[in-house]
């Protein structure tokens, strides 16, 4: 994959991009008999970074191109450096307090907003699904709503996994005894390769819904579906920071966030062939680890399950058990 | 009024030593292949009470063997109602051999006999009791509706609660149809080799339970083993990112119970007698070799100069000495290694400019002993308020509103256990929600219950042990 400094011209393929575009706008005009107005030029989006609420390009200013799942050169991504996930891993840790001591209802609120947010961008989400992994449009239509339904599953779960998965402790003594979960606190997440919108999704919806904070590596090759869920989470009331996403490369960014001290787990699911690497990493200030899973490289189709239990949350809570004496 | 007490020893008789144990692999006690052997010593006096069988790589493979084939023949395919009821017949067992057992702990780990009496070996019954009955309800734990045992479990051990420690292990393991191969601790191996006797009575099927005594390299290569599923280790942070990292990239599962420096925080307006026991027991007990210990005193600055007389004036009324009399509240230490770490990093404290007190206490000329120690004047940058010390050290800190108190707890990689201390229930738990420990104790320290999940935050592990929560780490 080519890499791009700031400032030195998108190339060659994103100027034959913008002429296609162009044409199609004088398709939309043909057939009327004024002369035609002067075509108008699409505005483009710039994909950047996701951190603590803003919307940053790379601190290295550098940029790499991204192409549909038929090679067409679709933007440039930003090409997160180390000083990104650093940055993003500290944005995590600034917004693990106000977000982990939320009310689990007010979280299920604000991710229960983001599905309906979702919602109402449906086809700019299908579209770009359509262009990335090359799926039809009813498949991306079917893969966009089970992304939005995810959110709506985790929006419940919210205020049920404590009771779910804790509880009062029968001890023989005295003491009023009860073990509640609590999240883990910063959580890398390695999204998925080839699933960079349901995926994504499942991996990250958990983490955020246990009252974690994220910072998310989206799919290398596939990256622009996660800048648009992160302009979602924008406005969706999540609070700044509480979700980083950072574009780039697995082998690049993957070192520093495994061995970074402030980050409490990691997800390896994107990980592909250094997941070994990472995990050993990780072991130096024994981060949680959720290695890959059997389906960790399959598409979207593998994360249709409408309802995956809990097991992408029980990784990321703690078991906090407090005593108390019992007594006049 | 002063008085003394009169030498209250309990008999050795209840224990008949032999002169050397060999490993106990697939039911039978066998020599090791390595011909090496280690001599268990008594810290109290430095006797020498058993030779005992290391086992290296050879014994190692044929340990694992006979566990995979228990567990694929036998433990694996029975009933759970009747693994449940070999757990049950252990801890009567247990029950039964329970002064016998207590005595021995004594003399291999020089703790009190008051404790392993009243504290470690009621509790290593109730946690065979206690998983006994899960053995045959794993589908209502929570776990989905068909869990299955992982396989064989590598478990490594410590030396400060080495029965309790191996009752934590094995019982949830064979409650969940798991095999074993335990590694206890280098400098106390007696009584999980008497357990090993245990399962022989108790008819406990060939391989089910394997116990292999050794040293680091002993737990290395078990862990390493490739024929084990899943390993479970209580120790140092140190060990546990070895393990951690040596496990990387394969299928095994891991669960990790390591260090701590837990802080008690005694608010203003707490009952302050009953704060001063807790802050007692929470670093005196078991000579401060506990994980969870409250190392770190965090007194609201209002009240530490009412406080700490006090602390020093009960402190001072601690009886030290041989781990067999009735009436010791401190014994030995483990080791001479462990007395070296003790006091190295407490003359570091003194040497950064820290206060260091200790009653007048008469310590026995032989073995290895350490007197009580309050150090003051501590600081969070301090190694003593930082690393963990593992004996009868107590740093002492102060703070001036909560924020600072939870702040200063939380301000550790570790996070085993906290103590609060209030008489205000909204305070308490304000507090007990804002720190990051495992184990929040509040106005009482140092509790233990089979049905109660123990485990850390951060670098004190991950997994709990005890519990619904505990049977997570055994099923898949």
């Amino acid at each position: 994959m080519a890499e791009r400094r700031g400032g030195k011209g998108s190339g060659k393929n994103a100027a034959k991009a913008a002429k296609h575009e162009a044409k199609a706008s004088d398709k939309g005009a043909a057939g009327t008999r004024e002369a035609a107005p002067a075509a108008r030029l699409a505005v483009r989006k710039t994909y950047k970074l996701y951190l603590g609420g803003a919307f940053p390009r790379s601190e290295s200013g550098r940029s790499y191109p991204v192409t549909s799942a038929g090679g067409e050169h679709l933007a440039n991504a930003s090409l997160a450096s180390r000083k990104d996930a650093r940055d993003a891993v500290s944005a995590a840790r600034k917004a693990f307090g106000g977000w982990s001591s939320r009310t689990a209802y007010n979280r299920g609120q604000i991710l229960y907003r983001i599905a309906e947010v979702m919602e109402g961008r449906r086809d700019q989400f299908a579209a770009g699904l359509g262009r990335a992994t090359g799926a039809g449009p009813d498949e991306a239509d079917r893969l966009v709503s089970a992304a939005i339904d995810r959110w709506v599953y985790y929006a419940g779960w919210t205020d049920k996994v404590a009771q779910v998965l804790g509880g009062a402790n029968p001890v023989s003594g005295p003491y009023h005894n009860t073990s509640t979960p609590e999240p883990t606190g910063v959580v890398a997440v390695l999204a998925p390769q080839n699933a960079p919108l349901l995926g994504l999704t499942s991996v990250l919806a958990p983490v955020i819904a246990t009252g974690n904070t994220a910072v998310v590596v989206a799919s290398e090759r596939a990256p622009l579906p996660a800048v648009d869920l992160a302009e979602v989470l924008a406005t969706s009331d999540v609070p700044g920071g509480v979700v980083n996403v950072l574009t780039g490369r697995v082998p690049e960014l993957g070192p520093h966030l495994a061995s970074h001290a402030d980050v409490d787990a990691l997800d390896l699911t994107g990980a592909g062939d250094a997941a070994t690497e990472f995990e050993q990493a990780a072991a130096e200030t024994l981060t949680r680890v959720v290695r890959p899973g059997p389906d960790a490289d399959a598409g979207e189709d593998a994360w249709l399950d409408p309802d995956p239990g809990t097991a992408r949350m029980t990784p990321f809570l703690e078991t906090k058990t407090v005593w108390h004496p019992i007594g006049m | 009024m002063i008085f003394e007490y009169a030498p209250a020893p309990e008999s050795r008789s209840v224990v008949t030593l032999r002169e050397s144990y060999d490993l106990f692999v697939d039911g039978e006690f066998t020599p090791a292949e390595s011909g090496e052997y280690l001599t268990s010593l008594n810290p109290a006096d430095e006797t020498e009470l058993a030779r005992v069988a290391v086992a290296g790589a050879a014994d190692i493979d044929r340990a694992v063997a006979a566990a995979r084939r228990a567990q694929e023949k036998v433990w694996g395919p029975m009933p759970g109602a009747e693994r449940g009821k070999y757990l049950f017949r252990i801890a009567r067992i247990v029950q039964e051999r329970s002064r016998e057992l207590a005595v021995l702990e004594s003399m291999d780990n020089g703790k009190p006999i008051k404790e392993t009496r009243d504290v470690d070996l009621p509790l290593v019954a109730a946690h065979f009791f206690y998983h006994a009955g899960w053995a045959d309800k794993l589908a209502h734990a929570g776990l989905g509706p068909d869990p299955r045992p992982l396989g064989v479990a590598a478990q490594v051990i410590p030396w400060n609660f080495p029965l309790l420690m191996l009752a934590w292990k094995i019982a949830p393991a064979l409650a969940t149809g798991n095999t074993v191969v335990l590694k206890p601790a280098e400098t106390t191996p007696l009584t999980a080799l008497a357990f090993a006797e245990i399962c022989q009575e108790a008819d406990l099927p060939p391989g089910v339970v394997n116990i292999l005594p050794g040293a680091g390299e002993t737990g290395r290569t078990l862990v390493e083993h490739p024929g084990v599923d899943k390993v479970a280790f209580t120790g140092s942070t140190g060990v546990g990112r070895q393990i951690a990292r040596s496990v990387a990239g394969t299928s095994k599962r891991l669960t990790l119970e390591l260090g701590g420096k837990g802080a008690n925080i005694v608010y203003e307006d707490a009952a302050l007698d009953e704060a001063v026991e807790g802050v007692v027991s929470g670093i005196f007990f078991n000579q401060g070799h506990v994980c969870c210990a409250g190392s770190r005193l965090l007194v609201q600055e209002s009240v530490a100069e009412e406080l700490l007389p006090r602390l020093k004036e009960r402190i001072a009324k601690l009886r030290v000495g041989d781990p067999l009399d009735k009436n010791t509240d401190i014994g030995a230490i483990n080791s001479a290694a462990q007395l070296e770490r003790i006091r190295e990093i407490t003359d570091s404290g003194e040497a950064e400019g820290v206060r260091r007190w200790s009653p007048d206490c008469e310590l026995p000329e032989k073995g290895y002993w350490f007197a009580p120690t309050v150090l003051t004047g501590v600081s969070q940058a301090h190694r003593v308020a930082r690393e963990e010390i593992f004996g009868p050290v107590l740093s002492v800190l102060t703070f001036r509103t909560p924020q600072e108190a939870v702040d200063k707890a939380n301000n550790t990689p570790y996070g085993l256990s906290a103590g609060v201390w209030t008489e205000k229930g909204s305070r308490m738990l304000w507090t007990a929600e804002r720190l990051r420990a495992g184990v929040v104790w509040s106005n009482t320290f140092n509790k233990f219950d089979p049905a109660s999940p123990f485990g850390g935050y951060k670098e004190s592990g991950y997994g709990r042990e005890g519990g619904r929560h505990g049977l997570e780490a055994y099923l898949g």
